[in-house]
């Protein structure tokens, strides 16, 4: 296979990334890294690179239209990301250090959790008691618009969700991936933010995480050119597809197929890392 | 006095500022893909081993260097630049959006935002 070839496939399973990871929102980072190690044989630090530098694109490409609705909780995002910024250069770093077999199982885990995370039922409860004294400091309360004015919402459990928070950047550096779903856990289950708010500061999150390992990956030599082509532009093209269809098409059945697809992936990153074949 | 940032103009133009810089940093690198492919595309493809630090493109002044040779591949990495610095100017930014609403306490949030990503992009210029 030439590279003009191999470029094109890659262009092609990358637009088909993006298209399926924005349609459920669950990021086309993850299929690149899989699509990049089990189909073409690539090495795994060099799709970690390319699946990192599309999660910046995407991510910042998506924060035009999220701004528009005005929620991004802009402080909540800041004070976090103090967090992930943190997790993701020692991510980088533990990342040079760790098998690559090891980093393959620890993808195939976080894959299954996330489709997990995507398929369970969501129930939100708004907090209004301003409790968390750490809350009012950081001055992270705030309001959202709803069809029915504006919802005041407060923040608690700052601790536990900052901690998740340096975990999430930790896993974002040591796979190249956004970890949206660890984010969202973090603000949705432990520091109880309305979804609306936590989705939007999250994607505002992504790529500020990505772009704190990105410099020490580039360094590592795990940024390829001739890789980053067809993968961002792949990403990027699909991304732009799916918010395209986004407003009109059911997504929840879509998402549970894509969920299972995932976890299919996943075993088989899995099976390959416990047999050490990265 | 917390609403200014959430859904203001600077907020627009954060936004607007993120999408320029994945527009310019595509067109860069779709740019610099065309010369990579016309150069190299009946070349086989070498991602099976991994090279690390011995990678041509993998510094800015490598890059440079590349650039000047007009290589597609420095022209790519110079787009994946741009991108990086992309999320890093939206910090540089809400730092101002602080600066005017005076709020000091999240001014000194930003940079240290702002310091850990410097770190990481020195870093490996001069740690192993």
């Amino acid at each position: 296979m030439t590279i003009l070839t191999f470029t094109l496939l890659i262009f092609l399973g990358s637009l088909l990334a993006g298209f399926l990871g924005s349609l459920t929102g669950l990021g086309g980072g993850f299929v690149i890294i899989p699509m990049l190690t089990l189909l073409f044989g690539v090495d795994i630090r060099y799709a970690i690179g390319a699946s990192l530098v599309a999660v910046i694109a995407t991510s910042s490409g998506a924060a035009a239209a999220y701004v528009k609705e005005g929620i991004t909780n802009i402080r909540l995002g800041m004070f976090l990301e103090i967090a992930t910024t943190t997790g993701a250069v020692l991510g980088a770093y533990v990342a040079v250090y760790t098998p690559v077999n090891t980093i393959a199982i620890i993808f195939g885990g976080i894959l299954i959790f996330s489709a997990y995370i995507s398929l369970k039922k969501k129930s939100e409860v708004i907090q209004q008691s301003d409790k968390s004294a750490l809350a009012r400091t950081f001055k992270l309360n705030g309001t959202y618009p709803t069809p029915q004015g504006e919802i005041a919402y407060t923040v608690t459990n700052v601790i536990g969700g900052f901690f998740t928070m340096v975990g999430a950047g930790l896993l974002s550096g040591l796979l190249g991936v956004g970890s949206g779903a660890l984010k969202v856990l973090a603000m949705d289950n432990i520091m109880r933010i309305p979804f609306k708010v936590s989705t939007t500061t999250s994607n505002f999150m992504i790529g500020v995480t990505a772009a704190a390992s990105a410099g020490i990956y580039l360094y590592r030599g795990y940024i390829d050119p001739g890789l980053c082509l067809p993968v961002t532009l792949g990403v990027l093209g699909g991304a732009l597809l799916g918010s395209r269809f986004l407003t009109n098409a059911k997504t929840s059945r879509l998402r549970n197929i894509f969920a299972f697809v995932i976890i299919a992936i996943a075993l088989e990153m899995l099976y390959n890392g416990f047999t050490k074949k990265f | 006095m917390r609403k200014i940032l959430q859904d203001d103009d600077l907020e627009y133009a954060m936004g607007n500022l993120l999408r320029l810089g994945v527009v310019v940093s595509s067109i860069i690198v779709a740019f610099g893909g065309i010369i990579y492919l016309y150069k190299h595309g009946m070349h086989l493809p070498h991602y099976t081993t991994f090279i690390g630090d011995k990678s041509m493109f993998n510094s800015v002044s490598k890059i440079i260097i590349g650039l000047k040779e007009w290589k597609g591949q420095a022209i790519i990495q110079l787009g994946v630049l741009v991108l990086i610095f992309t999320p890093i100017a939206r910090i540089i930014f809400s730092f101002i959006g602080f600066l005017i609403e005076k709020d000091l306490l999240y001014m000194v949030l930003t940079l240290i935002v702002l310091a850990i990503i410097t770190f990481s992009l020195l870093a490996g210029t001069n740690i192993v």
